[in-house]
């Protein structure tokens, strides 16, 4: 029942124009491929590792393919088709490309369905292990349990990932449920996937396989002592957007950082890529059991919380839309959005109640992401707790699933281990005291509360209707979302895509996606 | 662990304000009262409060009160103390870098700007090396400008260039030249084992490589920046935090008509 008296048709409008929004893009990501999307797939195909100068072997592949002009039929392919031809693993042809002992392009062609077939018959490899992963964690979640909702989303970045492993141990017996692991900030940009572990990052550690299976290791030790299934959270942003993907899938990632339109607003990574790059890593997510986290609330720190808040909700919507074609259940779907608007506005607490309220009635399976207050955090570390603590009141009487914890030193330094300990004994207390209220307590007809998740819908579903009209292109490069502008061609990335041969296969997709 | 509500010490020490000799302050001249937090990596039990205590006395804290402790796990305990502190400052002896520039308001620096220097200014901002957050630049740049004051976006006769975040020092310098600015803004706000440091010597470096480092006014800003810094690190002016557009664009254009 809802709360807030939302106009269902003005929801049902705003969905259909999402829908077709997406729809849209959609026909344009079905056509192309990119330099990520490719390594991807050779790292789902068994590639890893470097050369001798650090370069991965799954860069190296796609290199060799993108040199001879050859990457319009994909990876998929061409490994396949040396497989039959030299009988080799994909690992050791990507040894011997590296070497400069095998050029797969210039191999005989053996014929099309006899390729298509061994590229299959290796997805189904990998698959399976994913598979196994999310059984695992089924059965963990079974066996330990779990913490209860709003989960509790906590942060390491000592940028040394032998000792965030310590301060994610920490925070899992002081009670945390989700740990993110900070990628260091420079790797979005990186266009391939860094080697090994991490002990000297700056502000935080690479994403990499080996980081993954460290930390994993450390969230299951801890997890069977605490009792719960520790989750374990990542990025998958950036140029390497699939690659990630692939690589929490294989290590059992639970959580991910996924948006589709975060790379183009905020990294300036062009939007063709990034489109193209979401969906196949949306695709993995969305196999692997992994709740994607959307990244709305970070337009809320460029643009203010109270005029661009129904910008968050249209982008919402197209989230979703984007998920579901990716294969992603509502269930996945950790949406995001923000407490960020100003603290002197009067009744502020109001309309973030509202606003949150109005995320829950509108994506009633989601577990969505609650960001905390950044933006309006200062030195003053005692006003900042209370912060904090009002945006614990709004997520518990709201029934959020993912509640990122403010840290009363947010405006300071990346957390110290008691400023996550007294975070989650805010969050703690909160929820446990007001478990029920939003059970209980109901919002006045036409009063402040419904009026405003009214006017945000309104004004959503207008902003999703007019970008319908135009084209979600057109509509970044107008600077409608976060207020930043992008153009078609510009950015980060725009090389790696290439529209996809008749010839071109990713087996993955459909494997994946008919699971 | 706490002594109860009341002090019911005698007070043994003199309660006239002295310039010469200041202390903190709690609910009496010079008691000295301080508060402090802090993690020590040693189990939560009766040592750890003992040496929670002890380290407080080294850092000059008498009769110490450990009134909280709490387990981290992995071993690890948590402590808040409260104790009067020995130590005084002599505050006629201190001497601070500050920003010599009156602030005027937005519209008195176009106006300014119209009748000392006679065309728009350029400034060009961003968010550099691995700092991925553009709230400290979008604050003092963008259009809205932060808490009721507008950003240098806004502003008439200044032409303000944000090149967001996490922008390498060499395309910030790339721009620069080509958008022919007259001065940078370089904002710092999370930074990890001051990274901060070494990415603005950095770009300081670059710029006098090139011969730029004069032609161009350099300020920086952020939480952890202050006047004294800047200049320390080769920059004309530095801007902590509870700066605004207005505080910045005022310097800039004083110093631009004070250099002619």
């Amino acid at each position: 029942m809802s709360k807030l008296n939302l106009d269902q048709s003005l929801i049902d409008k705003a969905r259909i124009s999402a829908r077709h929004i997406a729809g849209d893009i959609q026909s344009f990501i079905d056509k192309h491929t990119t330099a990520a999307v490719e390594r991807t797939i050779a790292r789902l195909m068994g590639i890893d590792g470097v050369d001798e100068v650090g370069t991965p072997l799954p860069n190296v592949v796609v290199d060799s393919l993108k040199k001879n002009g050859c990457l319009n039929i994909g990876v998929a392919y061409f490994l396949a088709n040396a497989i039959l031809n030299t009988n080799l693993t994909p690992q050791e042809i990507a040894e011997k490309i590296s070497a400069g002992e095998l050029d797969i392009t210039k191999l005989p062609m053996l014929e099309e369905t006899k390729v298509k077939q061994k590229a299959s018959e290796l997805a189904n490899a990998m698959a399976q292990r994913i598979k196994e992963n999310r059984s695992r964690r089924e059965q963990y979640l079974q066996t330990l349990g779990e913490g209860r909702k709003p989960y509790l989303y906590v942060i390491v970045a000592t940028g040394n990932i032998y000792e965030d492993v310590v301060q994610a141990q920490a925070a899992a017996k002081q009670g945390a449920d989700i740990i993110a692991v900070i990628r260091t900030t420079g790797q979005s940009l990186l266009d391939y996937v860094p080697y090994g572990a991490t002990t000297e990052g700056f502000g935080g550690t690479y994403a990499t396989q080996e980081n993954f299976k460290i930390m994993r290791k450390a969230l299951d030790e801890v997890g069977e002592e605490v009792g719960r299934y520790i989750r374990l959270c990542n990025y998958c942003s950036g140029l390497c957007m699939p690659e990630i993907a692939a690589m929490g899938a294989i290590e059992r990632l639970d959580v991910m950082l996924n948006d589709a339109l975060y790379g183009i607003l905020f990294r300036d990574i062009n939007m063709q890529r990034t489109l193209i790059d979401q969906f196949f890593s949306r695709v993995i997510n969305g196999f692997a059991g992994v709740i994607i986290n959307t990244g709305e609330d970070n337009y809320l720190t460029t643009a203010d919380a109270v005029e661009e808040a129904h910008t968050v909700l249209a982008s919402q919507f197209i989230n979703e839309q984007f998920a579901l074609m990716a294969g992603i259940p509502e269930e996945q779907m950790g949406l995001g959005h923000a407490f960020e608007i100003e603290p002197n506005v009067e009744n502020g607490f109001l309309l973030e109640l509202s606003q949150a309220q109005m995320a829950r009635e509108i994506f009633p399976k989601a577990p969505l992401k609650y960001m905390p207050p950044t933006k309006f955090m200062t030195g003053n570390v005692f006003k900042g707790h209370i912060q904090d603590a009002l945006f614990n009141v709004v997520s518990v009487w709201t029934n959020q699933g993912i509640q990122l914890l403010g840290m009363m030193t947010e405006a300071i330094h990346t957390p110290f281990i008691a400023d996550r300990a007294l975070s989650i004994e805010n969050a703690r207390y909160i929820f446990n005291n007001l478990r029920n209220i939003g059970d209980e307590i109901e919002f006045k007809q036409g009063g402040i509360i419904q009026s405003r998740a009214a006017e945000v819908l309104n004004k959503a579903a207008t902003l999703l209707q007019n970008i319908e009209e135009e084209g979600l292109f057109a509509t970044l490069e107008q600077g409608k979302f976060g207020g930043v502008k992008r153009s078609r061609t510009g950015g980060k990335g725009l090389d790696g895509v290439v529209e996809k041969n008749d010839k071109y296969c990713n087996p993955f997709i459909e494997l994946m996606l008919n699971n | 662990m706490s002594s109860g509500l009341y002090s019911m010490n005698k007070r043994d020490f003199d309660i006239t304000f002295d310039p010469k000799k200041v202390k903190p302050y709690g609910d009496t001249m010079n008691d000295g009262k301080v508060q402090l937090s802090f993690t020590l990596p040693i189990k939560a039990d009766e040592t750890a409060v003992e040496a929670a205590k002890l380290y407080a006395m080294k850092m000059g804290i008498e009769e110490p009160s450990v009134v909280h402790m709490a387990d981290l796990g992995v071993g690890y305990s948590f402590f808040v103390v409260y104790g009067s502190c020995i130590h005084t400052i002599d505050v006629t002896d201190i001497k601070v870098a500050k920003v010599e520039s009156s602030v005027m308001s937005m519209t008195e620096v176009d106006e300014y700007i119209k009748n000392n220097i006679g065309r728009k200014i350029v400034i060009v901002g961003a968010s550099t090396g691995t700092d991925a957050h553009t709230v400290g630049i979008d604050a003092i740049m963008n259009m809205k400008g932060y808490a009721g004051h507008y950003g240098l976006e806004r502003y008439e006769m200044i032409e303000a260039h944000n090149l967001g975040s996490q922008v390498p020092n060499e395309e910030f310098i790339k721009k620069a030249v080509e958008l022919n600015a007259d001065a940078l803004l370089v904002s710092q706000t999370v930074t990890q084992k001051n990274v901060h440091i070494q990415n603005m010597t950095n770009l300081i470096e670059l710029l006098e490589a090139e011969g730029l480092r004069d032609k161009l006014l350099v300020v920086c800003g952020g939480p952890r920046i202050s006047h004294e810094l800047a200049i320390e690190l080769g920059y004309d002016a530095g801007f902590g935090a509870g700066s605004y557009a207005e505080d910045v664009a005022s310097y800039v254009v004083q110093e631009m008509v004070n250099r002619k």
